[in-house]
C-alpha cells in the first residue's frame, strides 16, 4: 500500500492527464465547475434564492427584493471571490515556482501580513479609505515583506531551502501581525471593522472595491501567465536555465512583481486569506505535471472554486451567521500544510 | 570567575558544585526584578514616591496610596513576575527537550491551544472565574501539544518538523479563536482582543492566586525534573545509561511545561515571545552551560516587568498591552536568531 502522500508526489512529477488535448478539455471542465460554483454562491445564503430567479435577475430585472439581493449583494461578493481566488492561486503557483519551494504561499511566507500591515497603517495614519487608494500601500507592504523574508531565508551557503523560507515567513508574520494589533488597539474605533477584515472575508464587498483592484488583478495575472515559460526553465536550476539562454535575474524580478501585485490586490480586496495559494498549485500540478504553462491556468481556475466553495461552506455551516472565508480556508489548508511537512523529505520543486 | 567550583564542608562532610557565574547572574537578576518591581509600583498616572510605596505595603500609608498600591499595582506586578517566570521556565523546558530554540510553546501551538480553549470557555460557556479559565486553558494547551507532537512524530521527532507542524496547527487554532471572536458581542470581543495580545491590565488578587498556587506545585516539580532534563540533553542513550527513566521523565517534563505555559496564558493571555526569548537570554548571560531553569525563570520575570512598564508609560495615558511590547521586541530577536542559524548553516 503506497501512502497517499507518496502517491501525490508521484502524480505531481508526471501529472495524471498526459495529452495536451485532454488537459485543455480538463481546463474547460474546471471552468464549467467554476461557473456552477459561482452560481451556487449567488443562490445560497441566509435567504436561499432559486436558480431561475437568479438568472431572471440578470436578464429580466424586476426590482423585487430577491433580484435586488442578487444584484447588489451576492453578485459583487461572488465576483470579489472570483478575482481574489484567481489572484491567490496564481500568486501561490508563481511563488512555488520561483522559490522552488513546496511550502510557498502568500500567507505562510508573510506577504499577506506585510500587505495587511501596510493597509492598516494607511487607513490609520493617512486616512486613506478607498480600496483603490490603499491598494498601493498593500503593494508596498507585500513587496517589503517578500524581500525581507526571501533575504533572510536565503542566507547561508545552501540558499533558500523550503524550511528556512517557511520559518522566516512565520517569524515575519508574527512581527508584522503584532504591529498591526498594536495599531488597532491604539485606535479602538476601527477594531470593530477590522476584526472581520483581519480574518479574511468576502462579506460586504461591494462593486467599488472590485473595480478599484480589478486592473491590478488583470495586470498581475497577465504577468504571471507571461512568466510561465521562464518558471519552467528556472525549475531546472539557475545554471541550466542560464545555459538555455534564460536571463535568470530578469525572470525572477518579473515573477516577484507578479506575486506582489496579485497578493497586494487580493489583500486589499478581501483581507489576508491563507492557504489557497498553498493547496491549489499542488492539486493543479497533480493533474498536469510540472509544466507551468498548464499549472498556472489550472491554478487560476481551481483556486476560485476552492475560495467560493469555502465561502459557501462558511455561510451554510454557521447559519444564521457566517464563518469568514479565511477561517474556512485555514481549516482546509492547514492539514494540507502539515501533511506536506510530514513528507520524508521536503523535496525542492 | 567563570566555570563551576566545588565547595567542600568539613563537618558535616559534604561537597556541592557551585557555578559561580550562574549564581552571580541569578543574584543580579533577582536584584533587577526587585528594582523593576519597585519602579512598577511607584510609577503611573498617580506617581507615588518609593518611601510611601514601602509604607503602604507595610500597611501604614495614606488611604489613597494604600488603595493604589495594594489593590491595583501590587497584584498586577506580582502577576507579571509569576507569569514571566512561568513562561521562561516553560520555554526552557521545551527548547531543551527539542534541542531547538524555536520549539518554544508560543511557536509550536501550546499557547495558541490554551488561548483558543480559554476564549471558547468565555464565549460559549460563559465562564468567568479565573480558576475555571485556567483549567480550560490547561486542557486546551495539553490537547494542542498532544496533537502537534503526534503529527510531528515519524520514527521520532525532529526539531524542525515539530516547529513546522506547530506553525500549521497554530494557524488552525488561531482561526478558531478569530471565529469565536466574530461570534462574540462587540464588548466581549474587544476585551478578548486585548486579552489575546497578552495584557496585565486590571489584574487583581483573584488572578494572582491561581497562578501562585499552580507555580507552587509546578516549579518544584520542574526543578526536580531538571536533573533528568540535563541528562536528556546528552541524548536518550546516554541519559538511560545515567539511570534516567527516559520516557517517564520526558512525559513529566512535557506535562509540567504545558502546565506552566497554560496557567500563564490563562492569567495574562498568550504573551508573545517571552517563552522564546527568556531561555536564550539566560543562556547567553550564564555562559555556554545547558539551558538553566532558574535563570530562564528570572529573565522571564524581568522581561515581563520591564515590558509592562514600557507599555504602561510609553504612550501614556494610553496603555498598550504587555504582549504588544514583547512581540515588537521579541520578533526581531527571532528573526536575528534565524539569520544567525542560517548563516552558520544550521537552519534546517
Amino acid at each position: 500500500m503506497v501512502p497517499p502522500w507518496t502517491r501525490l508526489e508521484r502524480m505531481e512529477r508526471k501529472g495524471v492527464v498526459a495529452s495536451r488535448r485532454w488537459r485543455a478539455a480538463g481546463l474547460v471542465l474546471a471552468a464549467a465547475a467554476l461557473v456552477a460554483v459561482a452560481l451556487a454562491s449567488v443562490a445560497y445564503g441566509s435567504k436561499p434564492i432559486a436558480v431561475n430567479r437568479v438568472l431572471g435577475s440578470f436578464f429580466t430585472f424586476d426590482g423585487s427584493s430577491d433580484h435586488l439581493i442578487v444584484r447588489s449583494l451576492r453578485v459583487p461578493r461572488t465576483l470579489a471571490g472570483l478575482g481574489v481566488g484567481v489572484a491567490l492561486g496564481m500568486a501561490g503557483a508563481v511563488m512555488q515556482g520561483v522559490t522552488r519551494n513546496p511550502l510557498a504561499d502568500p500567507g505562510i511566507l508573510g506577504v499577506n501580513a506585510g500587505a495587511s500591515l501596510a493597509v492598516v497603517l494607511a487607513i490609520y495614519g493617512l486616512d486613506v479609505t478607498s480600496p483603490s487608494g490603499y491598494v498601493w500601500f498593500a503593494f508596498l507592504g507585500a513587496a517589503g515583506a517578500s524581500v525581507v523574508v526571501y533575504g533572510l531565508g536565503s542566507l547561508g551557503r545552501d540558499g533558500a531551502t523550503p524550511v528556512k523560507l517557511a520559518l522566516a515567513g512565520a517569524a515575519m508574520s508574527a512581527l508584522l501581525g503584532s504591529v498591526t494589533t498594536a495599531i488597532l488597539l491604539l485606535d479602538v474605533a476601527t477594531l470593530d471593522q477590522f476584526r472581520f477584515w483581519v480574518v479574511g472575508s468576502l462579506a460586504g464587498r461591494d462593486a467599488t472595491i472590485l473595480r478599484g483592484v480589478a486592473p491590478f488583478l488583470g495586470a498581475g495575472a497577465l504577468l504571471a501567465l507571461g512568466s510561465a515559460r521562464s518558471l519552467n526553465t528556472l525549475s531546472l536550476g539557475d545554471d541550466v536555465a542560464r545555459s538555455l539562454g534564460q536571463r535568470v535575474g530578469l525572470a525572477r524580478v518579473c515573477a516577484a512583481v507578479a506575486v506582489v501585485v496579485l497578493t497586494g490586490a487580493a489583500v486589499a480586496a478581501a483581507g489576508p486569506i491563507g492557504f489557497i495559494g498553498l493547496t491549489v498549485p499542488h492539486v493543479a500540478r497533480a493533474i498536469t505535471g510540472p509544466d507551468y504553462r498548464w499549472v498556472l491556468p489550472y491554478s487560476a481556475v481551481l483556486a476560485p472554486i476552492l475560495l467560493l466553495g469555502s465561502d459557501i461552506a462558511g455561510r451554510v455551516v454557521a447559519r444564521p451567521g457566517e464563518l469568514q472565508v479565511g477561517i474556512v480556508t485555514a481549516f482546509v489548508g492547514a492539514p494540507f500544510f502539515v501533511a506536506l511537512v510530514r513528507r520524508r523529505k521536503l523535496a525542492e520543486l | 570567575m567563570d566555570g563551576p567550583c566545588a565547595v567542600r564542608l568539613r563537618r558535616p562532610s559534604a561537597s556541592i558544585r557551585v557555578d559561580v557565574r550562574a549564581v552571580a547572574v541569578c543574584g543580579c537578576l533577582a536584584g533587577l526584578i526587585a528594582g523593576a518591581f519597585a519602579v512598577n509600583l511607584s510609577v503611573g498616572d498617580f506617581p507615588i514616591p518609593l518611601g510611601e510605596v514601602v509604607a503602604s505595603i507595610l500597611g501604614h500609608g495614606g488611604a489613597d496610596s494604600d488603595f493604589i498600591v495594594r489593590t491595583l499595582r501590587l497584584p498586577r506586578s506580582l502577576t507579571a513576575v509569576l507569569v514571566g517566570a512561568a513562561f521562561g521556565l516553560s520555554g526552557a523546558i521545551f527548547q531543551s527537550l527539542a534541542r531547538n530554540p524555536l520549539a518554544s510553546p508560543d511557536i509550536i501551538g501550546v499557547t495558541a491551544g490554551a488561548a483558543a480553549a480559554a476564549v471558547a470557555a468565555i464565549v460559549l460557556g460563559g465562564v468567568a472565574s479565573s480558576a475555571a479559565l485556567a483549567a480550560a486553558a490547561l486542557a486546551g494547551g495539553l490537547a494542542a501539544a498532544l496533537v502537534v507532537y503526534g503529527l510531528a512524530f515519524r520514527k521520532g521527532v525532529t526539531g524542525y518538523r515539530l516547529v513546522l507542524v506547530g506553525i500549521g496547527i497554530t494557524a488552525v487554532l488561531s482561526s478558531v479563536t478569530s471565529y469565536l471572536l466574530t461570534r462574540a458581542e462587540i464588548f466581549d470581543a474587544q476585551r478578548a482582543t486585548v486579552w489575546l495580545t497578552g495584557s496585565l491590565n486590571g489584574r487583581g488578587w483573584e488572578h494572582v492566586r491561581p497562578v501562585g498556587a499552580a507555580l507552587a506545585v509546578l516549579v518544584p516539580a520542574t526543578l526536580v525534573l531538571g536533573r533528568a532534563m540535563r541528562a536528556l540533553q546528552l541524548g536518550d542513550d546516554a541519559a538511560r545509561g545515567l539511570g534516567v527513566p527516559v520516557d517517564r521523565a520526558r512525559l513529566g517534563l512535557v506535562v509540567t511545561g504545558v502546565g506552566l505555559a497554560a496557567v500563564a496564558t490563562a492569567s495574562a493571555g498568550p504573551v508573545a515571545f517571552v517563552a522564546l526569548v527568556s531561555p536564550q537570554i539566560a543562556r547567553r548571560l550564564v555562559g555556554a552551560s545547558p539551558l538553566g531553569l532558574v535563570p530562564a525563570a528570572l529573565v522571564g520575570a524581568v522581561v515581563m516587568l520591564l515590558a509592562d512598564l514600557v507599555g504602561r508609560r510609553m504612550f501614556a495615558p494610553i496603555e498598550l498591552p504587555v504582549g504588544v511590547i514583547t512581540a515588537v521586541v521579541g520578533a526581531p530577536y527571532l528573526l536575528w536568531l534565524l539569520a544567525r542559524a542560517n548563516r552558520v548553516g544550521r537552519g534546517g
